[in-house]
């Protein structure tokens, strides 16, 4: 009985994280007129045309490749980057990592406007400007550091008599962090990998501003339609349910690491 | 825990410091740089001093969108911390149900954030929007680009619609890494459910519960697009945030200096911030961990 309790509630929830983007799927498959003409709570005449659009034009399709090759990259740049730093923080002491810690962090603390302008003389100094490897580096100031501190939170929950007991086993470090530690945290890799990908998926400012047209971002191009004279609701509602699809997939592949997790004696 | 002392422990570290001080180092400067002068054009500048942080310390609108910007992120961290730790608590462990649960959750996250403020305009119009026709529906006369308190409301349920998931996200991570071992320990001892999340759950979730504050903390002062996109800050200023303030300065007025200024400011205050809660969450419940 309690369990079922549980469920029901857990149901209502997701009904009702559900209902905006019902609306946004429903809205999808309406002609723009048909969405401001009458209120419909499911389509009535079944349209294509809005993701027909997306598929066939250029400027569309193009801004999903954008989008996804520069936040692939981000993501294995700062997962990479930042499992040897998270694994220095959870098991060494040494000169300034409580400080340098902290510092990365604040580098997710500044409002975005007036940064934007040194950003793009920076980048535009080193020619990188209009290029995925831009976007990427870019996302970077906000994603390592976020990646260390996830990584560090679940490597500090493993006890370091694990580390001990593999060291004294004879394992090399390399051999040990592959082989016994990174599928301990897995958890924590499938959540980190899905939260880089996601906060660079979203970010608009950076990447609109780095950009022109041969990198340019999936939600600048919807941006661009919002303000073309009037919006055209079911295009952008079809864009959105796309913008969707991609993340959903990511997270639907590191799934079973997050819910396997840690499993301590099997080791 | 005791960790090792070892300075070489900083090569693993430095590739990480390299590529975030890339991006991070010039631009801080050239901000500083730009709210201690005065600049009519290029090459044209001059030395001002603290001019621009009296000015903007004294702004009587500043000060009002920084209180409206403290009550909306404690709201914020009030609801979606406890609201996250319970859907992460009610979610399956194993099975299709637990991996169905994380594809939900995660896919108000996915959306851009321009999109879900747009999204929402259309979700809550009362003439063809299904929450506002649902809520006119009921009797109640919704309309939050005319009335102060709706528009907060409004504000409010889709910022928790938007990011309780991550809340969730992360506790259910966190629990998912609590190793069945204390569990059973805990059921031979004959443990509510109750002592259980209090002596085993919270206090293993920490680490992911404090990453969880301070991000919720961090994006939600320094949120834009979707109150920009949702009310633009209206009715009157009684949405303006100090991100659409400071645009409106930085953009709006193209005032550089105030608004570098400005920047540094807000960003002195989300830290200082962040970092006392960094410090409550490292001590608070220590005595609890055995």
């Amino acid at each position: 009985m309690k369990i079922r309790k549980r469920t029901i509630a857990l149901l209502i929830y997701f009904f009702l994280l559900m209902l905006p983007i019902y609306w946004m799927l429903n809205m999808s498959f309406r002609s723009n007129a048909d969405i401001l003409g009458y209120f419909a709570l499911y389509p009535k005449d079944i349209t294509f045309a809005n993701y027909m659009r997306i598929f066939t034009d250029k400027a569309w399709y193009s801004g999903y490749l954008n989008s996804m090759i520069y936040v692939t990259i981000n993501t294995l740049i700062s997962l990479s980057l930042a499992l040897p730093a998270a694994y220095a923080f959870s098991r060494y002491h040494f000169v300034g990592d409580g400080q340098i810690f902290f510092w990365l962090l604040t580098n997710r603390m500044a409002p975005a406007a007036v940064f934007l302008l040194p950003f793009f003389q920076l980048y535009s100094t080193f020619g990188l400007i209009d290029t995925h490897i831009a976007v990427a580096l870019a996302h970077c100031l906000f994603n390592v550091p976020l990646a260390v501190w996830i990584l560090e939170g679940f490597m500090s929950g493993v006890p370091k008599e694990i580390d001990e007991t593999a060291y004294l086993d004879g394992y090399s470090f390399p051999r040990f962090f592959i082989r016994v530690f990174l599928p301990l945290i897995r958890s924590g890799v499938g959540v980190t990998a899905f939260f880089c990908f996601m906060f660079s998926w979203v970010e608009l400012l950076i990447a609109r501003t780095l950009t022109t047209t041969n990198a340019k971002p999936i939600a600048a191009t919807m941006t661009r339609t919002v303000s073309a004279g009037g919006l055209d609701w079911g295009l952008l509602a079809a864009a959105g349910v796309l913008t969707i699809v991609p993340g959903a997939l990511v997270i639907w592949f590191v799934r079973n690491h997050m819910a396997k997790g840690f499993a301590l004696g099997r080791v | 825990m005791d960790k090792w002392e070892n300075n070489r422990a900083w090569f693993l570290v430095l590739p990480v410091f390299f590529i975030v001080a890339f991006s991070a180092i010039i631009p801080l400067m050239t901000v500083v740089n730009y709210s201690v002068q005065d600049i009519f054009g290029p090459g044209q500048r001059v030395f001002v001093g603290t001019e621009w942080f009296e000015e903007v310390l004294g702004d009587k609108r500043l000060h009002d969108a920084l209180w409206r910007q403290f009550l909306f992120s404690g709201l914020v961290l009030l609801i979606e911390i406890p609201l996250g730790v319970v859907i992460a608590l009610l979610m399956p462990k194993k099975g299709w149900g637990a991996s169905a649960s994380l594809v939900i959750l995660a896919l108000p996250l996915l959306i851009p954030w321009n999109v879900i403020g747009t999204i929402w305009i259309i979700f809550t119009r009362p003439d063809i929007g299904l929450l506002g026709a649902a809520i006119n529906t009921m009797g109640i006369a919704f309309d939050h680009t005319a009335s102060p308190i709706q528009a907060w409301i409004t504000l409010m349920f889709m910022e928790v619609w938007h990011w309780t998931p991550l809340v969730a996200l992360l506790a259910y991570a966190g629990l998912q890494a609590i190793p069945e071992a204390y569990y059973q320990a805990a059921k031979i001892d004959g443990a509510s459910a109750w002592s259980t999340f209090k002596y085993i759950q919270l206090p293993k979730m920490r680490g992911v519960l404090t990453i969880a504050v301070l991000l919720r903390f961090m994006d939600s002062f320094l949120i834009y697009a979707e109150p920009f996109v949702l009310t633009g800050g209206g009715p009157g200023n009684t949405t303006t945030f100090l991100s659409i303030y400071l645009v409106k300065i930085a953009v709006g007025q193209f005032d550089l200096g105030p608004a570098a200024a400005f920047s540094l400011i807000y960003f002195l205050i989300v830290l200082l911030f962040s970092w006392l809660f960094y410090q409550a969450l490292q001590n608070v419940g220590k005595g609890d961990v055995k």
